[in-house]
Formats: C-alpha cells, structure tokens, sequence
C-alpha cells in the first residue's frame, strides 16, 4: 500500500492535477454553505469595480462578486459534465461490452454503425436542435454533451473487452459454463474499469469545455444561475476597459480542464502496466 | 582468425546486470548455437552484437566483427556495418515486416541504404535474394504485401534482406519459435544452406536444444547472463560438466513415468464431428464462403487413457477442442462423455461439462488478474447444481492447491505473485477442483521452459494415477505428445489422418503427412542420455 | 480497391439517408406541431393553420420526409420563415465565411500539429518533448473563445494589427478576407493543435516500438531514416482518424468562434433561426453540416486504403 502511495506521489502530472481539480471541488462545494458575497444581490454602485480587498475579483456589470459568481458557476459546469459523463457511462458501456459479446453480429454492427453516426453530430449541433425545439436550458446541455458521449465510451469498452475476450481466462470461464452477460459483469468490466476512469476524467474535463461553450452562446445554464461560460459571454461587451471581468472566469475553465487533463495522464501512467514497465 | 570475438562482454542496464563476462567466437563458415532459457541473456548477447540496445543499456569488454571494435565505432559507422556485414533475423516474423511497403521495397531497401544503386537495379537484386530464400518471383512477385504472405515465408522475407548484401555475419534469434514444426525444419535447412554456400557464419539463438544440436558445429549454453558450458556440438552433450547443462539436457529428453492404469469403458466419443465458419464474402453480393475447420473427426478415448492430439497451427485441432468441451455448436456428428452427449437439443449440457476440465498454453493470459487464487481455481464449480461453501469450499480449494504442489495459503495471493510453472499448476488446480474424470491439456506445456516442463509432465503423470484421469493432450509438440500419452492422433487439415500407439506412430508412421511432421521434428542426437 | 470505395459509398449513402431521418424526426415530428413551436404559445388558429398549409405540414410525415429529401437532392431547401427567402440562397452567402473558416484552421491545425509532434517524438524525454507537452497541455485545455476573446483585447483593441471583428468579404480580393479570418482560425486551431501534436507524438512513439523498426535499424538505417521511411507513415494512420473528427469540431466550434468576431457565417445564420423559431433554416444548417461531417469521415477512410494495403484487400 505504501508503495502505491509512494508510486502516485512520484507522478507528478497526477499530484498537481489532483490538486487543481480539489480546488475547484472544494470551492463548488463550499459555495453551498457560504459565498463572499450572495450572487443575486446586485448593486449598481459596485458596479465593474476592478479586483479589490473587499472583491477580490473585482465585480461584474452588476455589481455582484466575481468570486463568489465563479464558486457558484463551478456548481453549474461540475453537475453538467458529471451528469453528462453519467449518461455517456451509462448507456456507452453496456452498449459497447454488449456489443463485444455479440462480435461480428448483426447487433455489433448495428451499435457500431449507430456510434457512427452520433459522432457525425458534434454536442454543440445536437444542443441547437433540441433547443430549436424545447429552448435553452441547462439540461440541453447535459443531454446534448451526454449523447455525443455514449460513442466515446460505447467504442472504448468494446475494443477493450473485444481484446480480454481472445484471453484464456474468458474461454476458462465459458468452460465453467458462465454466459456472456455475466462474463461481462464478472470478468471484462473490472478488467477495463482501468480504461474507463482514465477516458471518464478525460471526457468530465471536454464536458466542462463544452458546457462553457454552450452557456456562451446562450444554449447552456439560463439566468439567473450563473455560469463560467455566461460570464464571459457578458464580459465580452466591457473586455476593453474591464479584462478582468473576462480573464478570471477563463482561468477558472483552463486551470479546471488542465487539473483534469493531468490527472488523467497521471492515472493512466499510474494504472498501466505497459506503461509503467517502461517506466522502470 | 575469428569472425566475430566476443570477450570478458558484460552489459548492464541501470544497476541490473544482464550479461556478466560473456565470451563467444564464430568463425567463417561455422554456426555457433547459443541455448538458453529465458532471461539467461541470449537475446542480449545479439542485440549487442548489433549495437541496437534499449536505451541506458551499458556495454563492457570487446566485440570485434572480422576486426572492427563494435563498441568503439561511432554510430555512421555502426549502421554502415549493419545489413551488410552482419545481418539479423527475428523471432516474430508476423510483426517484423513494416506491412505498408512491399516485400520488393523492403529487401531492395537493405541494398539502397548500403549501395549506390538505382531503385530498378536494387529491385532486381532483391529479386536475386527472394530466389535465394526460395521465393521465387513468378509465385512470389516483389508486389506483394506482408499480410498475403504466410509467417514462414514472411520469416524468408526477413532472412532475404539480411543475407541481400551477403554478409559475412548472421545472426538468428530464435528464427523458428513461431513457426510450426514443418515450415521451422524448411528455414533451419536454407539457414544451413545459407551458411554452407556463402561461407557466413552463424550466431543462432535458440531455447531448444533439439533444433541447435541438428545444425551448430559448436554450442554455447548460457545461463543467467553467463556462458557455463561450450564446445563442439558433436562430443558437447558426452563431455558437458556443469550442473545446469546437465539438468537442462536431461529436462529436454525427459519422460514422466505414467502409473498404467486399467483401460476401461469408452469415455469421450466423438463420432463424425463438422464444423464450418461462415467467412467474409469474397464478393459484393456473392454467397458467402464457408470454412471447414473439422471435417467428419470421430475419435474413442476410453477411460484411464491418455491420448494425443497433433497437427500443425490451422488443422482445426483447437477448434475440434472447443467443440468437445461444449463451447461451439457442430454442424454435425455427435460428441458424448461418458454415453451423455455434451449439448442437448442447442444447449451445452452441464452436467457432462462438469465431468471435463482443461488447462490452457498460456498461463499468464489464463486467469483473471484481479481475482484471488482462491476464487480462480473455484470457477468451475459454477457447473455445479449446489457448490460447496463455507468450509467445504475451503477444504475443496485446499486439496486441489496441495495437490498440484502448492500451498493451501496461497489461495488468497493474486495471480502475478506467481511464476509461470506455478500459474500452469494452478491452472491445473482449477481443472481438479470439480474432480472430472477428463482433463484437456491444450499445449499445455508448450510455453514452459524445459527444466519446467519436465516438472509439469512429472505433475501430470502422477495426478493421472492418483486421481484416475484420463488425458486428451492437443500439442504441436511430438516429443512431448511421444513422453505422456498412449495412443496418439494426428490430424491434418480437419481430419485425422493416422492414428495408433504413440510409439509405433512416431516411430514407424504410414501416412506421408505424419512421416513430413516426424521428420521435420528436431531430435536429440541418439545416445546422449 | 474498386469494392473498397463501392461498399464505403453504400455506407456513406446510408449514413445519410439515417442522419436527415433522425435530423427531420428530431425537428418536425418529435415536437407534435412544428407550426406551434414556430408561432410559440399564443398564436391564433387561424394563422397556425395557415402556417401549415404553407409548410406543407397537413401531408404525412412520411410524405414530407420525402418532399424535403428530394428537395435538398436538387438544392432546394425551402424558403426560410422569417426571412420570405430561399434558404439555399442564405447558407450559401454564410458558407463564403464559414467554409474558408474551418479550412483554414484545419490547414493550420494540420502545418502546425504534425511537425511539433514529430519533433517531440524524436526528442523523447528531452527538453523539447517537456516543452511541447506542456504547451500542448495547456492548449488543449484553453476554451477557445476566450482565447479568442483575449486576442481581440491584445492584437485587435492594443496593437490594432487586426479589427476586432466583421469580415471584409470576398469581393475585396483574397487578402482581407483571410486576414479577417485570422484571429478566428487560430483560435479554432490552438486547442485542435494541441491535441493533434499529442496524438502525432504518441503514435510515432508508438510505432517506433514496433518490431519492423527494429528490422529496418538491423539493415543498417539510422534512427532518423528509420523513423521517416518505415515509423511515420504507420504513425499517420491513428493521426487521420483523429484529423477527420476534428473537422466536424472546426465545423461545429466554427459556431462559436464567429459570434466572439460577429462574422456572417452559418453560425450566426443558426442563432437569430433559433430566436426567430426558423425550424426551416434550423434544419438545413444542422444537415448541411452533418453531411459535411460524414462526407469528410468518407474522406478518411479512403485516406486509409491509400496508405494501408491491407485495408484495400480485405473488404
């Protein structure tokens, strides 16, 4: 145990990526219990006033702190990309291991052929049609961003489990007369899970992105919740005489999704093997 | 004078130590075989004859190649010396191939990249050295890609670039381990030719002694990165001294003692078995193409008997095992265990499947890694209307661990705290567990090394007598299938071709194709035990 | 390779025909009346029924799939709601800007990703490699429209060697077009760069790895040789997948990046559709751009029997 511990401290990617990510972890959590300032007071007096003791993000065109508006917005984009990585996970999976069981079947080729064309629709189109249709809101984002993501997983089980399947420790499990529902569960889903959490930290930090773009162009999180990618949206009429209106927000999306990155390199290194016994 | 001087050569990478004071010569015209078990160096030993080390690797002592210091010379010098005085051959022929070029492409390459030449005037010479590793170009024209050739002629492929500039030194690492036992005597023999016509001289790699005894004119044996036996390979395994090349020389001829046991009833009866795969349409809306891996197999095995299986890499002898133990649906014929037939109506039966076990070839891809010994050798008892649990379960995992040589503590260890000789006798556990009466071992012993293959065979006799087993042994390996089995079957094809006592069809075969395979297979030289 | 290309056509076809299936059920079946959603909630009934005599919506679905397919076949995508004029005359105005925009920034994706990864690559563990990774590492994780934002604030409203937004036209000549496309292209291709020369330096230390590099280093090739001739073209055939996604990124991210510089392009053509509840122009654009996607993915595949022979056997 000591070792594994030691062997996660040496990655250096991995600490400081689990470090940046805490942050904003902490600071959406902590926005439940208390906030600089309460986010739906406005004052005009305040208004645009640049980073201070009293804001230490200086204030936005209402006069409410920028600080306090990114704790809350890390709410907004954490649940979003949570729940989108959630859906993506949820049908992905099941889909690409019930795929890899039915190998070179007509259902195979059908699961595979539909990620196809899921992939030929970016999040950002399938968020406009739905919007089209039921108008912005936040859960547009999720589902537009939660769709677009049962591809990427669906594709990476399959090929995952595709490979385990040509393993000897499958085919003594078939000898022991286990089906392939259960084969799935008992012996390819702990075997790829490794997989899984590396492109689900991967994918939670585009989700993040994605939802930043979306909530800018007005198809994400509605007021009055705020939102990182709302408050850029706003920033960008003031930018030339107020910046850091527009800069603290964008830090808060970059240091976010770099945290994230790292730490998905970092575990991948960590967890494995091939990689590690190069490493050694 | 030699060709190439090895001496006082030690090579290390960070602190760990690979070769330790290694000295080796090959002569012009001569083949020097160097055995080994894994991890003794061998591989080492060319890959620093090449120069071509893993990065951070740290060479001591002196390699002269027909005078040149290899471990003075500058890199551009190194790779000028490369592909044309010294040329190597790898054991993975499937992979070493780069399968975007043409084969044309890839042995004109090793002429180009030496010799000013023009590409139609390279072309040509590669087409001179493909004929020379008997790929002639009216059946094999230098168009081809990698994948429309098979892995022994792939593995002529790569032996044709690295004699295309005749150079004065080869070296073979383990050239035929991949390859089935037909087409490894065909490269042994153009090797040999090889060396014999052009005066090269021959640094082969092998972990079999059987294959370096046929062809070297002297053998080296190494062990943990040491030279510890050398000598003439005519008078070598009379004179041998050392410790370790006597026990590796006994491991590679040795035979399990088989307790006789009483021939009874037929136990598995596979009567007039096919199997067909439906392939990959040839054409747009063509009919689909079938395969017929397992055409009309019928086969007694009786109770107490341990019958061999043999046939090369495609025969459908895997297939015709997965069929038995209940894994695929035949397309005809019968198989029963013990007169109940393993799929009733289209579904596997269980209470026959429990009757059969097996136990894989590769005892590190065989068990799930992140599952305890324990609960790995008990998987079989899902065959079982009422598993044992608690206690029982317990004495169950603990009977079969200890009978396979194992303790009963180790039951709650993961499976990479084991070597490979270990993880093949937990396997063997685990066949034990649901006590059958049947054990497939699918060249179950085929990727051990010798010393541990003798103590699997050994494992296996004795358990054959003590629990009553009957064995079907599916191997490539005919002095393996010759030291534990009766009666013996080969199969060609999907069919089986002869079948008979293991000693009267090994040693006086009918068929032409089993008098190919027992020909081509590598032998002791007589009398050496 | 004439079976190859005739069973990727089949396919492109019916990637197509199921792509405006779901795009049509999505937009016109789905909501129930798309007249309603078009007039919103207090429409009279009388003009909702004028409405859908006039988009045709009293006939079956069935019936008005097939009218609109056939349509689009012959360039005819309906007649935009709100603005009374042919919506194939509005998008092929936007794609003079949203076109030009994406390929420019694939191009540099393309010019700047592969060399930065091959460098990294053939420098392993170097200064170089650190350097590259860490950049890219950032990029990667760069929005690109706030990035887009503060190249506005330096090289638009502090160095003015840009305007901070608009596009010049075509008619102007090449060169102010594609200096107004500028700042937008690079902003799309930073983050797509970066993934870019990620996955160019990790495929070709990948294939460097590879047991035919070893054989081609035993013929005497130097390590540089061996990595262009026999490394680099196995290498690319993980890096085209990743191209072919990225267009349909540039495409989509396009959409964004043109609101932060007020261009004219199928972006901005798609919100004001969505705020003036234009279902029409809605549809044609996201279909347009979803035949772009798979059009270009089809592109891919026959990039990969080009430089893989196996894949032009086999199939």
């Amino acid at each position: 145990m000591t070792g594994t511990m030691q062997m996660v401290l040496r990655s250096r990617s991995l600490v400081l990526g689990a470090a940046l990510s805490l942050v904003f972890f902490g600071a959406a959590v902590v926005s439940f219990l208390w906030v600089p300032y309460d986010v739906t007071l406005m004052g005009i007096a305040n208004k645009i006033k640049p980073p201070s003791a009293a804001h230490w993000l200086g204030t936005d065109q209402f006069g409410r702190d920028i600080l306090s508006m990114i704790m809350v917005g890390a709410r907004t984009s954490i649940a979003v990309a949570v729940l989108a990585v959630g859906i993506g996970m949820g049908f992905g999976v099941p889909l690409g291991l019930w795929a890899a069981a039915r190998r070179g079947s007509l259902l195979d080729e059908l699961i595979m052929r539909g990620n196809d064309l899921v992939f030929a629709f970016p999040a950002l189109l399938i968020a406009v049609m739905i919007t089209a249709i039921l108008g912005p809101s936040a859960t547009n984002a999720i589902i537009a961003i939660g769709v677009f993501n049962i591809p990427v997983f669906a594709r990476l089980s399959r090929s995952g489990a595709l490979s385990l399947w040509q393993r000897d420790f499958i085919l003594a499990a078939r000898v022991a007369g286990k089906g392939s529902a259960r084969i799935s569960w008992e012996h390819i889903l702990p075997n790829i899970l490794n997989l899984l959490i590396v492109q689900g930290t991967i994918q939670f930090s585009l989700g993040i992105l994605a939802e930043a773009g979306l909530s800018y162009v007005g198809l994400g999180a509605q007021p009055p919740v705020p939102s990182w990618g709302r408050m850029l949206a706003e920033s960008q009429t003031f930018i030339t005489f107020a910046p850091h209106m527009a800069l603290f927000p964008g830090f808060a999306i970059l240091l976010t999704v770099l945290g994230l990155n790292l730490m998905g390199d970092g575990l991948r290194d960590l967890l494995d093997p091939k990689l590690r016994r190069g490493r050694e | 004078m030699s060709l190439l001087e090895i001496q006082n050569l030690s090579l290390s990478i960070g602190t760990y130590e690979i070769l330790h004071r290694v000295s080796l010569s090959v002569a012009p015209g001569e083949i020097l075989g160097v055995i080994g078990e894994s991890g003794s160096g061998k591989s080492m030993t060319a890959f620093a004859t090449m120069q071509l080390l893993p990065e951070g690797a740290r060479c001591e002592g002196r390699i002269a190649l027909d005078g040149q210091e290899m471990l003075e010379l500058p890199e551009a010098q190194l790779c000028a010396l490369r592909g044309s005085a010294v040329g190597m051959v790898f054991q993975e022929p499937m992979t070493a191939l780069n399968p975007l070029q043409t084969i044309g492409d890839q042995v004109a390459e090793t002429i180009r990249i030496h010799q000013k030449t023009s590409r139609r005037q390279a072309l040509l010479l590669a087409q001179e050295a493909l004929e020379r590793v008997e790929l002639p170009a009216d059946r094999f024209p230098l168009s081809r890609y990698p994948h429309e050739l098979s892995g022994g002629q792939r593995q002529r492929v790569v032996i044709a670039m690295a004699i295309a500039l005749r150079p004065k030194l080869l070296i073979a690492d383990e050239p035929t381990t991949a390859l089935d036992v037909t087409t490894q005597a065909q490269i042994l023999a153009l090797l040999t030719r090889l060396v014999r016509e052009d005066g090269m001289g021959l640094l082969m790699i092998s972990h079999d002694l059987a294959v370096v005894a046929d062809m070297a004119d002297r053998i080296a044996i190494m062990q943990n990165g040491r030279v510890v036996e050398e000598g003439p390979a005519r008078t070598l395994f009379h004179t041998m001294q050392h410790p370790y090349s006597k026990a590796l020389l006994a491991a590679s001829a040795h035979a399990p003692v088989m307790t006789p046991q009483e021939e009874g009833a037929p136990l598995l009866e596979v009567r007039d078995v096919h199997r067909r795969y439906p392939m990959a349409r040839k054409t747009l809306f063509g009919p689909r193409q079938e395969f017929h891996a397992v055409k009309g197999v019928s086969l007694t095995l009786k109770a107490g008997e341990s019958l061999g299986l043999v046939g090369e890499s495609g025969c459908g002898k895997s297939t015709l095992t997965r069929a038995i133990l209940g894994l695929e649906q035949v397309q005809g014929g019968e198989i029963r265990l013990g007169g109940q037939p393993v799929f009733t109506g289209d579904k596997p039966n269980p209470a026959v499947r429990r009757r059969m076990q097996v136990v894989f070839q590769d005892p590190y891809g065989s068990f799930n890694p992140r599952h305890r010994v324990g609960r790995l050798v008990t998987e079989p008892f899902h065959l079982s209307e009422n598993p044992p649990t608690g206690a029982a379960r317990e004495a169950a995992i603990a009977e079969a661990l200890e009978a396979v040589g194992l303790k009963a503590s180790d039951k709650s260890k993961y499976i990479h705290e084991f070597s490979g000789g270990q993880r093949q006798r937990i396997a063997i556990a685990r066949a034990l567990i649901t006590k059958p009466e049947l054990i497939l071992l699918d060249e179950a012993v085929s990727a051990l090394d010798v010393q541990v293959r003798a103590q699997i065979l050994d494992l296996l006799a004795d358990l054959s007598g003590r629990f009553g087993l009957s064995y079907l042994f599916i191997s490539h390996d005919l002095s393996v299938v010759r030291s534990i089995t009766d009666r013996v079957l080969v199969m060609q094809a999907g069919e089986i071709v002869e079948e008979g006592p293991t000693e009267q069809v090994l040693e006086r075969p009918t068929h032409p194709y089993t008098k190919k395979l027992v020909a081509a297979a590598p032998r002791l030289p007589e009398g050496v035990l | 390779m004439l079976r190859f290309l005739l069973t990727r056509l089949t396919s492109l076809v019916l990637s197509l025909v199921v792509a405006s299936a779901v795009i049509f059920a999505v937009i016109e079946v789905l909501p129930g009346d798309p007249a309603a959603v078009m007039l919103g909630v207090n429409a009279q009934e009388d003009t909702l029924a004028a409405l859908r005599e006039e988009l045709g919506l009293t006939e079956a679905p069935v019936m008005r799939y097939f009218h609109w397919v056939t349509g689009l076949l012959q360039g005819d995508f309906g007649v935009s709601y709100s603005y009374r004029i042919p919506v194939a005359e509005m998008i092929s105005d936007r794609l003079q800007v949203s076109l030009p925009l994406a390929l420019f920034a694939l191009v540099l994706t393309v010019v700047i990703a592969i060399p930065v990864g091959i460098w990294a690559a053939s420098r392993r563990g170097s200064a170089v490699d650190l350097g590259v990774m860490g950049v890219t590492q950032l990029g990667v994780a760069v929005p690109n429209f706030w990035f887009a934002m503060l190249m506005v604030l330096v090289f638009a409203v502090n160095l003015r060697w840009f305007s901070a937004g608009g596009f010049a036209g075509w008619d102007e000549g090449i060169l102010p077009a594609l200096k107004s496309l500028t700042l937008p292209a690079i902003a799309l291709a930073l983050p797509q760069a970066s993934i870019l020369a990620r996955v160019m330096r990790s495929a070709l230390l990948d294939t460097l790895g590879e047991d035919f590099v070893r054989t081609a280093r035993a013929k005497g090739l130097t390590r540089r040789q061996a990595l262009w001739r026999h490394a680099f073209r196995n290498a690319l055939i993980p890096v085209l997948t990743i191209i072919g996604l990225q267009f349909s990124f540039l495409l989509a991210g396009g959409i964004i990046i043109e609101n932060v510089f007020y261009l004219p392009g199928l972006g901005r053509l798609i919100f004001q559709a969505i705020s003036a509840r234009d279902l029409v122009v809605v549809e044609s654009v996201v279909m347009l751009l979803v035949f772009a996607v798979i059009v270009v993915n089809f592109l891919v595949e026959v990039a990969y029997a080009l430089i893989d022979p196996r894949l032009r056997s086999a199939r």
